[in-house]
C-alpha cells in the first residue's frame, strides 16, 4: 500500500427510471473516496448505503460468476465486481448495458432475453429420447474435446458480448456472440445427435453467423475470455462446408 | 426431427464476398507493385505495360488484354460491391446507432468498420471510373501516356482519393477475412490476431508510401515531358512497327 491519499472517485451514474413517467435519463455524479483493492462493487454499495438508497443495480456473487452487475463502465462492457478502481481514472461513467430491457438505473432485465435466445436455439442436448437406454455405460469422450467443450460452458450470459457487438447494435435481431459460442458448444458434442442441416437451419442466415461483421467487440469485451473470435470462424467454416455441399 | 430444405443462398453470399475480397486484394497488391515499375525507370515500365499486352507471348502487343481483364476485375468489383452492400446501414437509425456505439467503445476493429464503410462506398464511384477507362481506352497505359492522362487530363486527385481508399479498404479486409475464417489461427487467437493487425498496418504503410511515390512520379513526368511528339513512348531496344 502506498502513503498517498486515497482519490476522490467521481463516479456518474445514467439513471433512469421507465416506470416513472415524470423521469427522464439523466446523468447524477457522486464522490466516493477510495480504498484499497476497491471494485466497483464495493463502490455502488458504497453510493447506496452513504448517498442514495434508491439507486438499483444488479449483483449476487461479487465474483464474475453470475453475470448480473454487468453494465457499461466508460463506455465499455463489463463486470462491475471484477473492474477495480485503481485501474481507471478518477471520473468513471457507469451506464447500464443497451439493447437489455432496463429496469432502472443500472439494472437490466437480461434474463428474458437470454432465456429467448436459448429457446430460440435450443441450447440442449438433442438425443434420441425414445431410444435413449439409461442402462448402457455412458460413451467415453476424449479429454482434449471436453475440454473444449467446458471452456466453452463457461459463459455467464452477461451479456457484455451482446452489448459490445456493434453488428446487433444496427440489426437487433442478430444472434450475438452469446448464442453462436452456444451452438459451437453443441455442434463439438458428440452427445448433440442434430444434423449438420438442423444445425444450418439455426445459424446459417444473415442473423446467425454469417450476419457477423468481425468487429470482435465481443471477443475483446468478454469477461470470461472465451474464445469467441476462433469459435465463430469455426461456425462459418462449418455452416459454408453445409451451405456449398 | 425437422426435414426442411435448407435455403444456401446466405452461404453462399457470404463465402462469395470474401472470395471476391480476396481476389481484389491479391490484384490490387499485384497492380501498385507493377505500376510502382516506374520508379525505376521508363523502360521497366514499358516493358510491363507490353508484357500485360501479350508481347512476350504473341511478339506483338495486343491492348485488348487489358480491356479484358480490367473488365474481368470489373465484374469481381460489382459482385463485391453488390454483396457487400448488405453490411452497409439500412437507414439512419442504424447509422446513428452504429456512430454512437463505436464513440461510446472506443474499439479499434470496430472503428476500422467505418474506415471499411467510408471507403467502399467512395470507391463504387471513382474505382468506376477507373476500371471504365481502363475498359475503354487500354492502349494509353504506358510511361508518357499514363503520365499525360494522371497531369493533363487531370485524374491525379481522382488517384490520390483511389490510393488511400483502396489501400486500407485492402489491407483492413484481408485482416478481416484471416479473422473471420480462423485462418492461421495457431494455439492463441489472442497471439496471431495481434501479429495479422501488425502486418495490415505495416502493409497499409508500405504500399501507401509505394503509390503515393510513384503517383508523384507521374505527375513529375507528366509536368516535364515535352508531349508534342504524342504521348506514346519509344523504347531504345524494343522496336514495334504498329506501336
Amino acid at each position: 500500500m502506498s502513503d498517498k491519499k486515497p482519490r476522490l472517485l467521481k463516479i456518474n451514474i445514467l439513471r433512469f427510471d421507465p416506470h416513472d413517467p415524470d423521469d427522464f435519463p439523466h446523468m447524477e455524479t457522486f464522490e466516493i473516496q477510495e480504498a484499497y483493492g476497491m471494485t466497483l462493487y464495493i463502490v455502488l454499495n458504497a453510493i447506496r448505503e452513504h448517498h442514495d438508497n434508491s439507486l438499483m443495480f444488479d449483483f449476487v456473487c461479487r465474483a464474475g460468476i453470475c453475470g448480473s452487475c454487468s453494465m457499461l463502465v466508460n463506455g465499455r462492457p463489463t463486470l462491475a465486481c471484477r473492474t477495480l478502481t485503481s485501474k481507471l481514472d478518477e471520473n468513471i461513467t457507469l451506464a447500464p448495458l443497451p439493447l437489455f430491457k432496463l429496469i432502472k438505473d443500472l439494472s437490466i432485465y437480461s434474463g428474458e432475453w437470454m432465456r429467448y435466445l436459448n429457446e430460440h436455439l435450443e441450447t440442449w442436448i438433442h438425443d434420441k429420447e425414445s431410444e435413449l437406454n439409461v442402462d448402457k455405460i455412458e460413451e467415453r469422450m476424449d479429454p482434449d474435446l471436453a475440454d473444449e467443450i467446458y471452456e466453452l460452458d463457461r459463459c455467464i450470459e452477461c451479456g457484455c458480448c451482446v452489448a459490445g457487438c456493434g453488428t446487433i447494435q444496427m440489426r437487433p435481431k442478430f444472434t450475438g456472440a452469446v448464442g453462436l459460442n452456444k451452438i459451437a458448444r453443441y455442434h463439438l458434442d458428440p452427445r448433440d445427435k442434430r444434423s449438420d442441416e438442423e444445425y444450418y437451419e439455426l445459424i446459417g442466415n444473415e442473423d446467425g453467423v454469417f450476419g457477423c461483421m468481425t468487429l470482435l467487440g465481443c471477443e475483446d469485451v468478454c469477461p470470461k475470455d472465451l474464445p469467441l473470435q476462433s469459435k465463430i470462424a469455426y461456425l462459418r467454416r462449418m455452416m459454408i462446408k453445409t451451405g456449398l455441399k | 426431427m425437422k426435414k426442411n430444405k435448407i435455403d444456401k443462398t446466405p452461404a453462399k453470399l457470404d463465402f462469395t464476398q470474401s472470395l471476391t475480397g480476396l481476389i481484389l486484394a491479391i490484384f490490387i497488391m499485384g497492380h501498385l507493385i507493377f505500376e510502382a515499375s516506374i520508379l525505376i525507370s521508363n523502360e521497366l515500365m514499358y516493358k510491363v505495360t507490353i508484357m500485360f499486352e501479350g508481347y512476350y507471348f504473341f511478339g506483338e502487343t495486343y491492348p485488348g488484354i487489358v480491356s479484358f481483364l480490367a473488365g474481368f476485375i470489373f465484374v469481381i468489383f460489382i459482385i463485391h460491391a453488390a454483396i457487400a452492400l448488405r453490411k452497409f446501414p439500412d437507414n439512419y437509425r442504424q447509422h446513428k446507432v452504429m456512430k454512437e456505439h463505436i464513440i461510446r467503445m472506443k474499439h479499434e476493429d470496430t472503428s476500422l468498420w467505418i474506415v471499411q464503410l467510408t471507403t467502399g462506398f467512395i470507391m463504387f464511384f471513382i474505382g468506376s471510373v477507373h476500371l471504365y477507362m481502363m475498359m475503354a481506352e487500354p492502349s494509353d497505359i504506358g510511361p508518357y501516356a499514363s503520365s499525360y492522362r494522371v497531369v493533363s487530363e487531370h485524374m491525379w486527385p481522382l488517384y490520390f482519393l483511389l490510393l488511400f481508399s483502396v489501400v486500407t479498404h485492402a489491407f483492413i479486409g484481408l485482416y478481416r477475412l484471416a479473422l473471420k475464417w480462423g485462418f492461421m489461427e495457431g494455439k492463441s487467437t489472442k497471439t496471431s490476431r495481434k501479429r495479422f493487425k501488425f502486418l495490415m498496418k505495416f502493409l497499409i504503410v508500405v504500399y501507401l508510401l509505394l503509390g503515393i511515390f510513384t503517383l508523384a512520379k507521374y505527375i513529375y513526368i507528366g509536368n516535364t515531358h515535352d508531349f508534342s511528339d504524342g504521348v506514346k513512348y519509344k523504347s531504345e531496344t524494343i522496336i514495334m512497327e504498329n506501336h
